[in-house]
């Protein structure tokens, strides 16, 4: 059964181009749906702008979206009161892209993982300070460095305790906004088997958004790609990386390097003649689903 | 027989002084460059690859300071000798140079013909109607339709793939014979990325330009580059054709890289390399890479390596190709993976 289902979720922005110019809307997320299940990885790809954070975003609530449903258990998270959500968001979290914005500088790392407990209300201070230190190593740090601040930490070592905050009250579902894409190339796959790691060991629901489409197929199972608003493709990560169905995915696909130099991809470029932005999504295969 | 090379670069170091002592960010770096050919300058944050091409361009500011040497461009013996004059007519004519965030290298209150007329004007007897005429022409070359209209455009109006064009653009204004680029397409989306790739390699053919393509991501240059040097803590580790470098790694820091690159056995664990950069202001007193190394044995910590050759045209900062140490543990894997130390080879780790 899903965990989380979003259900046509639309966000629009007003937006206003100059003193005497009438505002436009713009449709940031428009009729976006898909289902993320117990444990599973599910990605979610596009270019920049093309709705990808906003979406995770208003699934959190931390913008409103405009209209549809958020699904959390069969509860819906749009509907919820303070209070409730409040509730709602221990089992749901958020692992930010920048290791070095996403971190209050002033703050050390004990009180940065500490800081979703104490707001949330849970266990006594021993008990606290119990937990800080099983996450921190859980996330491969040294509780050693739990007095320490943010600045004396690699971009790595930040995301570490970025990750460990995000788990502290014990989540089923995270939602992964380009956790790797600031970091360097040698560290973003420790963070990556991190976050394998912890997917096993704590049975964490992953909604993995990034633009890095090597590292999508690496870790997701189920892929949604997303175009101007809109999910455009949807399926299993394997199917859709070998049977692309829309031209964008197929642009996409073709734009990923290859790190072999005999082995050169044959670009296919997008010409948005061949999209038909009116195509409603429709299953071309079981669990494959294209707007074509 | 291979042409002469366009850029020669011989031990540069580029230093800074610090607290904790001399740091160096560049450290006796030896490159070359013919015309009509792409080296590829891959290294993670830090690694000196963007200092290595200031350092050229005698751009890096006091206190740091670039010495070692020469750095023979064009029949010039040394650019490190010429007078701050003398640089300036080689910067941006000569060699020029596009950078990474396109948004910040443009100026946002002139319109991008403007822009690009400008570099003209600075280095050419040319009328404003010509250089204005030129900068279309430029504009064209690089792909922006409309560029008569677009001309007009202030950079603000432009998406970062457009914006990227017109800093290419705007290199090729004074037909340069060398092209830095740095980082070109990390700010980009990957379609955007791929067309700009091409296009650089086009313009490389169409001028017969040499081209120094910087990046952090090996997976991108695999076929755009001719040659490879991989930089690790201020120094080259491995030097040598791409073919060679992607088939068959040298050093295990490019085997660490390669094999870090997700997609190839998905759902697996990524092959990592443990640890972190090391701080330039306290690197280990051997190869600065031995920490991390899961080949390391006991020649490592001594001294850094000095580059050994690989195979013909090719070469490694790395004890493990060192003809003087015959007992070394040997390469048992080589499809890009680090592999365990053997562990017959009883030295202490």
């Amino acid at each position: 059964m899903a965990l989380v289902e979003v259900r046509h979720l639309v966000k629009q922005f007003t937006r206003k181009d100059g003193m005497l110019s009438r505002p436009s809307i713009v449709r940031a997320v428009n009729d976006v749906s898909f289902a993320v299940d117990e444990g599973e990885t599910f990605g979610l790809v596009g270019e920049s702008g093309s709705g990808k954070t906003t979406t995770g975003r208003c699934m959190l609530r931390l913008i409103e979206p405009t209209s549809g449903e958020v699904l959390f258990r069969g509860k819906n998270v749009l509907s919820f009161s303070r209070e409730e959500l409040r509730l709602a968001r221990r089992d749901m979290q958020i692992v930010f892209q920048d290791p070095y914005s996403s971190l209050n500088p002033r703050m050390t790392v004990r009180q940065i993982v500490e800081e979703p407990l104490v707001i949330h209300r849970m266990g006594t201070r021993s008990e606290r300070a119990d937990r800080v230190v099983e996450l921190i190593r859980l996330v491969g740090l040294n509780p050693g460095q739990l007095d320490r601040h943010p600045h004396e930490f690699s971009g790595g070592q930040r995301q570490r305790i970025g990750v460990a905050r995000a788990l502290a009250l014990n989540p089923s579902f995270i939602i992964a906004d380009e956790p790797v894409s600031a970091l360097d190339v040698s560290i973003q796959a420790q963070v990556v088997n991190l976050l394998m790691d912890l997917q096993d060991k704590l049975k964490l629901a992953y909604l993995f958004i990034a633009h890095d489409l090597r590292l999508v197929e690496h870790i997701c199972r189920r892929t949604a790609v997303m175009y101007l608003g809109r999910i455009v493709e949807m399926g299993e990560t394997a199917e859709l990386f070998s049977n692309p169905q829309h031209a964008y995915t197929k642009a996409l696909l073709s734009a990923i390097p290859i790190p072999d130099p005999d082995n050169q991809p044959v670009r296919i470029p997008l010409n948005p003649k061949d999209i038909n932005f009116d195509a409603p999504l429709r299953e071309i295969a079981p669990g494959h689903w294209a707007s074509t | 027989m291979t042409p002469e090379p366009l850029l020669q670069v011989q031990d540069l170091v580029t230093s800074f002084p610090t607290r904790a002592g001399e740091v160096r960010a560049v450290d006796h770096v030896s490159l070359e460059l013919r015309r009509g050919e792409t080296l590829g300058l891959v290294g993670e944050s830090g690694s000196g690859k963007s200092m290595t091409a200031m350092s050229i361009l005698r751009l890096v500011q006091p206190p740091g300071v670039t010495r070692g040497g020469p750095v023979a461009f064009n029949g010039r013996r040394d650019l490190l000798e010429l007078s701050e004059q003398e640089m300036r007519k080689i910067r941006g004519a000569e060699i020029a140079l596009i950078f990474q965030e396109p948004m910040t290298a443009l100026n946002p209150v002139f319109t991008i013909g403007d822009q690009i007329a400008e570099g003209i004007l600075v280095h050419h007897q040319a009328s404003r109607t010509a250089a204005r005429d030129r900068a279309v022409e430029l504009l064209e070359a690089v792909k922006i339709p409309n560029a008569m209209a677009r001309a007009h455009d202030y950079p603000h109006q432009l998406s970062g793939g457009m914006r990227q064009r017109v800093l290419i653009a705007m290199a090729l204004a004074c037909q340069p014979l060398m092209l830095i680029a740095d980082e070109p397409t990390t700010a980009l989306d990957v379609t955007i990325q791929a067309e700009i790739l091409d296009l650089l390699r086009e313009m490389k053919e169409k001028f017969d330009l040499a081209l120094l393509l910087i990046t952090h991501d090996l997976g991108v240059v695999a076929g755009h580059v001719d040659r490879l040097a991989v930089m690790y803590a201020g120094r080259i580790v491995e030097e040598g054709p791409v073919r060679r470098i992607f088939s068959e790694p040298a050093h295990p820091y490019t085997r660490g890289l390669l094999a870090s690159i997700p997609g190839r056995t998905p759902g697996k664990r990524l092959a990592s390399i443990e640890g972190a950069v090391p701080n330039l202001a306290a690197l280990p007193p051997g190869c600065a890479f031995e920490p991390r190394c899961p080949l390391r044995f006991d020649k490592c910590p001594t001294a850094p390596p000095p580059p050994f050759e690989v195979d013909p045209g090719r070469s490694a900062r790395c004890y493990l190709f060192d003809p003087a140490i015959v007992d070394r543990p040997s390469i048992v894997d080589r499809s890009g993976s680090i592999g365990d130390r053997p562990a017959s080879s009883g030295r202490p780790s």
